[in-house]
């Protein structure tokens, strides 16, 4: 290794290594790690993609055609895993690794080789836990939120599922601690705090939740791990145990994580929107202490998972008043994009229109919450349908949908190419129409009382499952198209991108050339006020 | 003839959406049901109106924020000539749209509190019930009625037989072929012993998990409640009149979770009294022939 460090050192030309393995494996360079964080994301996504239409296609008409109601369980649990742990959160930590340093002014991420092995640890993590279908006994099927006994009950798949939670973990923990030595180290001179693009500060914030639950749990499912193998009754109420307490400590981890895969999101959101409406972020510090605000609350809500667990009166209050509080500060968020684009001068490419679908889509989830968050109403709605229809609103049309609005707004600068316009909006309008016709008649289903993870229903919930079952295979095909646009880009486009790409673009990210050099900001550049999105926020 | 066929037609249709946005008219769910039920209980009522109130907020305060976007949409398009403009903060809105939400969120807040402290309060109940759920059933215990405790009545309440039958993977049966007496279908919502309750009387359950956790949840009585193994929760409802009213689990407790429905039969307080003597008795009569049969054959207590 002596050897390659010092001939690292003396390598001054500023390409890509050449050499696919010593390119791809041996990476410690920021933009190739967030490709591959990315590509990573989108395999997953497809993989717990299929997962989802084989659901959708159970659910298709009552009784049961495609599937034993076990596996359907598996099915359930997994496209849960692979989504959470596969799909939305290496996808933010892959934006996140390409844009931070470009956006800040960085050379690199601050600890590239953790960066490389925070990276590979997560093929490691998905071949245990994708494996587990391949067990005897199969993959778990206790849903992902692993509540015992339940979990513990069935083969040891669990023993995966656990071991996969704690290499992910570390890969998460990982990280967060480059993401947070990077923004708090590598500013270029005169980027400070509140200069910083949105993106980079909900990050910054999104980091620092991880690292304080993630380990939370890691040692829930530890418990887990010894109250099946070893002996203990953590939650073992023969033992003295309490089931409920599994609830308590994964709720304090699961809670802060919902915000894990949504913070991001404004963050993205918030650049899109001012760039495609030509005019300044509306708010940009009250969108900075929104932020801080929801990060905060998110470690004081979590029971609100569980208020149908018996909890004393008290704790129901306190856990509802708390929750319904959040809606403030994210309330503040969607007043200020909407202001954003209040007398702006509005153009919609398609990532402008995946931000503005992700504004309305992501509120309508937002809405559903507060209905939640009314303890006497969650009674009626937990673990309803009407669960299932909220937290896709907020996750597919909301992390989701940014997601994607963040590809088509930086492939160009990534590749040096322009998208395909034309099926960018394609893959648009029919993932907007298609998702809304799978999650909006969700809502109906769990108000008219079918709960959720089940794989059969009463045939009076037999029409909207159809329904939706339809707009979820029109989705899941229509994600072919994205694959398609991103690949015709990459290496088919004729036209080339401009270093600024959009013209309302503003930030350090847009100075470099199109593609982005293998190597950026060697020389920290040199911040000019009126060049950034958020230069003069002295008010 | 053909006037009243529409009108008649219209009178359906008019009865059809109120019923699929009220759910008044049908104890079960229904087909293309858009909203929760209202219920049987003073319970499911004002849920039933809380559920109302918090939608309609959400619409207004959506008419109000899609509306803005929609209108920004159209009217500053680039294309249209629209020049950006430079401001970019107001302490004054700020201030307006976060405390007004406060405010309304307080409007949500007060009524969900008040219903909470009423339905958390299981005291003065006439009767109680232990439910406890299995995989993949639930069993129902008569503890006390009317202040005498209750002798040896409970039973396991599993998926009645047809259904069954029918959800196997590629059973050939057809799930709209399971119908009550009434023709009304009740595919995998009901069960071969209902819990029999009175109706008009507060009923207090003891909720409890045999194995894992399940939860017991029948949306006319306006709430649901974890069965957990170790805990006993409380819970309780007084049924305004007699009916079936039909729930299902409603927390993953494994393979069958889909297949543990729940048939609540309320019935007028005289009948339910005469039920339950008949109960007794006969578990009297049962125990007393077991009794009868061990002392015959010691040492066989198969039975027991």
């Amino acid at each position: 290794m002596a050897h390659a460090a010092s001939q690292d050192h003396h390598d001054d030309h500023h390409e890509a290594p050449s050499g696919f393995f010593r390119r791809w494996f041996m990476s410690t360079n920021h933009k190739d790690i967030g490709t591959l964080y990315l590509i990573f994301a989108l395999l997953m996504f497809f993989i717990g993609g299929s997962m989802a239409m084989l659901i959708r296609a159970e659910l298709f008409e009552p009784g049961l055609q495609l599937v034993q109601p076990y596996f359907f369980n598996e099915l359930t649990t997994m496209h849960a895993l692979v989504m959470i742990f596969g799909a939305i959160m290496p996808a933010f930590v892959g934006l996140g690794n390409w844009m931070i340093p470009l956006m800040v002014g960085a050379p690199d991420m601050a600890l590239p080789r953790m960066n490389n092995m925070s990276f590979w640890l997560l093929p490691f993590a998905f071949t245990i836990l994708l494996s587990s279908f391949f067990l005897p006994g199969g993959a778990p099927a206790g849903g992902w939120t692993m509540y015992p006994p339940l979990s513990i009950q069935g083969g040891d798949s669990i023993a995966f599922l656990i071991f996969f939670v704690h290499v992910s973990g570390i890969s998460s923990i990982m990280g967060a601690i480059n993401i947070i030595a990077t923004i708090l180290n590598m500013r270029a001179p005169g980027m400070d705090l509140l200069k910083m693009p949105i993106f980079v500060w909900t990050w910054l914030i999104t980091a620092f939740l991880l690292i304080a639950v993630m380990p939370v749990l890691a040692g829930a499912v530890t418990m887990l791990l010894t109250d099946k193998y070893f002996g203990t009754s953590f939650f073992n109420a023969a033992g003295g145990g309490d089931p409920v307490l599994f609830q308590h400590v994964f709720w304090f981890f699961g809670h802060p994580e919902v915000y894990i895969m949504i913070l991001p999101a404004f963050g993205i959101i918030s650049e899109i929107i001012p760039t495609f409406s030509r005019k300044p972020l509306f708010g940009y510090k009250a969108m900075v202490y929104a932020t801080a605000s929801i990060a905060f609350l998110s470690f004081i809500v979590w029971a609100h998972h569980m208020f149908a667990v018996g909890l004393p009166l008290g704790a129901e209050l306190f856990f509802m008043y708390a929750t319904m509080l959040i809606a403030v500060p994210t309330g503040v968020k969607v007043f200020n994009w909407v202001t954003t684009m209040w007398k702006g001068s509005l153009t919609f490419e398609t990532p402008m229109l995946f931000a503005v679908a992700f504004v309305i889509l992501f509120t309508i989830g937002g809405f559903s919450g507060i209905m939640l968050a009314l303890v006497p109403a969650d009674f009626q709605y937990q673990d309803t349908y009407f669960v299932v229809a909220h937290f896709h609103y907020v996750l597919v049309t909301g992390a989701a949908f940014s997601i994607m609005a963040a590809v088509y707004y930086w492939l160009p600068k990534w590749s040096g190419n322009m998208y395909s316009e034309r099926w960018g909006k394609i893959h648009f309008w029919l993932s907007v129409v298609s998702v809304n016709v799978l999650f909006f008649p969700q809502h109906f289903l769990g108000l008219a009382g079918m709960p959720r993870r089940i794989p059969d229903y009463n045939v009076a919930f037999a029409d909207f499952n159809m329904i939706s079952s339809i707009g979820g295979f029109v989705f899941g095909a229509t994600q072919l198209i994205f694959v398609g646009v991103i690949i015709h880009c990459v290496f088919f486009a004729k036209k080339k991108a401009t270093d600024r790409v959009w013209e309302g673009s503003k930030g350090l990210e847009w100075t470099v050339p199109s593609p982005a050099p293998h190597h950026t900001f060697a020389v920290p550049p040199v911040i000019d006020d009126s060049q950034l999105a958020h230069g003069d926020v002295t008010h | 003839m053909k006037f009243g066929g529409i009108r008649g037609r219209a009178t359906t249709w008019a009865v059809a959406a109120s019923a699929l946005l009220s759910g008044s008219a049908w104890a079960n769910p229904h087909p293309w049901q858009l909203n929760l039920t209202k219920g049987v209980t003073q319970t499911s009522h004002e849920v039933w109106d809380l559920n109302m109130a918090s939608f309609l907020v959400c619409v207004v305060i959506g008419v109000i924020v899609f509306g803005a976007m929609i209108i920004a949409m159209f009217r500053f398009r680039k294309s249209k000539g629209a020049v950006a403009e430079k401001w970019s903060h107001s302490t004054k809105l700020e201030l307006v749209w976060t405390i007004i939400p406060v405010l309304i969120l307080m409007g949500l807040a007060w009524p969900a509190t008040k219903i909470l402290v009423r339905t958390t309060d299981t005291a003065d109940a006439q009767m109680t019930v232990k439910v406890t759920g299995y995989q993949w059933k639930w069993r129902y215990d008569y503890v006390d009625y009317d202040g005498k405790t209750v002798k040896k009545v409970g039973f396991m309440s599993r998926l009645d037989k047809k259904s069954d039958a029918t959800r196997q993977l590629d059973s050939g049966l057809d799930p709209k072929a399971v119908v009550d007496a009434n023709g009304t279908n009740d595919y995998l919502l009901n069960v071969d012993h209902p819990l029999v309750v009175p109706a008009g009387v507060k009923i207090r359950f003891l909720i409890t998990g045999g194995d894992v956790i399940h939860s017991w949840w029948v949306p006319d009585l306006g709430w649901k409640m974890d069965a957990i193994p170790g805990i006993v929760n409380a819970a309780w409802t007084k049924i305004s009149k007699p009916g079936i009213y039909r729930g299902q689990c409603a927390e993953l407790c494994g393979q069958d979770h889909g297949f543990m429905p729940i048939v609540v039969k309320a019935v007028p307080k005289a009948q339910f009294e005469k039920w339950l003597a008949a109960q007794e008795s006969a578990a009297q009569l049962d125990k007393a022939s077991r009794t009868a049969q061990a002392d015959s054959t010691p040492g066989d207590d198969s039975q027991g």
